[in-house]
């Protein structure tokens, strides 16, 4: 379902990505783990053109992204987004967060917008939270509204930013739990992120990234026992 | 607002400024009484505020008041247009591309660096000479049906001086504008990349983008700056006296020659001016408190 093939970037002369190949099939699960600057979050975002790559092709769904900016919020729509510091719309409520995007792109009438709100708010499990601004939420809560507001679009993929890097041990829990329960609805999920037991269980194959490039992209038993390379080895000594 | 607000209470300090400017107020009393030797005589002032009218035996606004009201209908139609341009050249000033960005910019700086009394005069000139005609305005109001005429009349002040208040009109709102241009792009570049980012994740196209995430924040967070640049708009509309706009301080210069009384008359005005702008921060106070209000 998403293809890159040789992608590479410079933010000037510094080279974040190196000739990245990555499939993911429809329903797979993907961790991206590795360094800090080792370009996951690069990566990610330029599966939905947050950032734009230089070289090589990235395709979704068999459409190439490229400069062509009608077609890109068609793909964007279809693609859904959780950011690290969450990026709710402070100024909007819990409701109206996820009401936005199908009311104003899908073109839902308000009450059916307000109904699959309710109905997403649920499965993350804040529906109490729906009247409330982002600023009188917890992060827990917050990260959890903000991924309820991606699901509203009915993405076919979820990419994930660090979900949880900015949230304490507690609040780590509800959202991994609530990413669980997407992983098991069968949710294609692309998931940047330091929390190995969670890429131990949810993880179809699990890719370790370091200075631009894909280093190694195995299933998590083979990852965790027995990586190929070093500095694949070097970082699961220091992090687990 | 603020939890656990103290009384007021009279510190030392407090005490000697207060005792400092009773002072001061003592002796500006006391040189103007004492060594001016001015002579006040108020009893003008109330007949060039109103005046008692023969003909329709009612009491009318005479000079002061016709500039008060001149002043008002300056002021608020001047700020629709203002806030128009600010919003407009603001956005621009944000652009991704080069050209808007550079056309907002030239209009900006050309403004801000030019006295507002020298723009004015340059451009009050282009205006009545060359806009008004081609807007064919003292055709229409010639040419107005009487029941046009009286809702004319009730914007824009009498008839006569309709193509007069207009030229005033967009002289002020075209260089107040800009400085509330130059609030609107800090106000959307405060608002972080990451909401763009977010807005766009979720398929908002451009335009839904900025009408309903980035604008709507960036609009509250300007509030109190814009309002007091409101408040200079209407302090500010006294410069189109220099261009013969029938405003408060043209027709106070007129009835200070008049009536002699130069201190008297220029007390009311300003006077006048300060309950007009006073009555607007109080408004504008309470627009912010309903906006942090529906904020939080």
């Amino acid at each position: 379902m998403i293809e890159l093939d040789g992608v590479s970037k410079w933010f000037g002369a510094f080279q974040v990505l190196r000739d990245v190949r990555l499939r993911v099939a429809e329903g797979e699960r993907i961790v991206i783990c590795g360094p800090s600057g080792s370009g996951k979050s690069t990566l990610i975002r330029c599966i939905n053109r947050l950032e734009e790559h230089q070289e090589g092709r990235v395709v979704f769904a068999g459409r190439e992204l490229g400069a062509d900016a009608a077609g890109l919020t068609e793909v964007r729509r279809e693609i859904g987004m959780v950011f690290q510091e969450f990026n709710l719309f402070p100024h909007l409520t819990v409701l109206e967060n996820c009401m936005l995007g199908p009311v104003r792109v899908l073109g839902m009438t308000p009450a059916d917008a307000r109904e699959r709100a309710m109905e997403f708010l649920v499965r993350v499990r804040i529906p109490e939270q729906a009247g409330k601004h982002p600023a009188q939420l917890s992060g827990g809560q917050q990260q959890r509204a903000a991924i309820a507001r991606s699901l509203c679009m009915r993405p076919r993929v979820m990419l994930f930013d660090e979900p949880t890097s900015a949230l304490d041990p507690v609040m780590i829990k509800e959202v991994l739990d609530v990413m669980n329960d997407l992983a098991q609805s069968g949710m294609t999920m692309i998931v940047v992120t330091h929390e190995m037991g969670f890429a131990r269980t949810v993880a179809d194959r699990v890719a370790f990234m370091d200075e631009g490039s894909i280093v190694e992209c195995l299933p998590p038993d083979r990852f965790f026992t027995n990586p190929a390379d070093e500095r694949t080895k070097r970082f699961l000594s220091q992090i687990l | 607002m603020i939890p656990g607000r103290t009384r007021a209470r009279l510190g030392w300090v407090d005490a000697a400024v207060l005792t400092a400017v009773v002072v001061a107020l003592g002796y500006v009393f006391h040189r103007v009484e004492a060594v001016l030797e001015y002579r006040w005589d108020w009893s003008a002032i109330p007949n060039s505020l109103y005046r008692w009218d023969e003909e329709t035996g009612r009491w009318v606004p005479n000079l002061l008041m016709q500039g008060f009201f001149t002043t008002i209908r300056l002021a608020i139609l001047s700020m629709i247009p203002a806030a128009l341009f600010g919003a407009v050249f603001g956005v621009l000033r944000t652009a991704g591309r080069l050209f808007p960005r550079l056309l907002s910019r030239t209009y900006v700086e050309l403004i801000r660096n030019i006295p507002p009394l020298v723009f004015i005069f340059i451009f009050y000139f282009f205006i009545s000479s060359q806009i008004m005609p081609v807007l064919g305005v003292e055709d229409f109001v010639r040419r107005a049906s009487p029941a046009t005429l009286r809702s004319l009349e009730l914007v824009f002040g009498p008839a006569a001086l309709i193509p007069n208040v207009i030229s005033g009109v967009i002289c002020l709102a075209m260089f107040q504008g800009a400085y509330m241009t130059e609030i609107v792009r800090a106000g959307i570049q405060s608002i972080p990349k990451t909401q763009t980012e977010a807005g766009l994740s979720i398929g908002l196209s451009r335009w839904e983008l900025w009408r309903r995430v980035i604008l709507p924040q960036a609009l509250r967070r300007v509030i109190p700056p814009l309002a007091g640049q409101f408040i200079t708009l209407v302090k500010d509309s006294s410069i189109l006296s220099l261009i013969s706009i029938q405003e408060l301080t043209f027709l106070a210069m007129e009835t200070a020659v008049s009536t002699t009384r130069v201190f008297e008359v220029w007390i009311t005005v300003a006077a006048l001016y300060f309950c007009l702008c006073y009555f607007l921060s109080l408004l504008f106070g309470r627009l912010e408190k309903s906006a942090a209000a529906a904020r939080a």
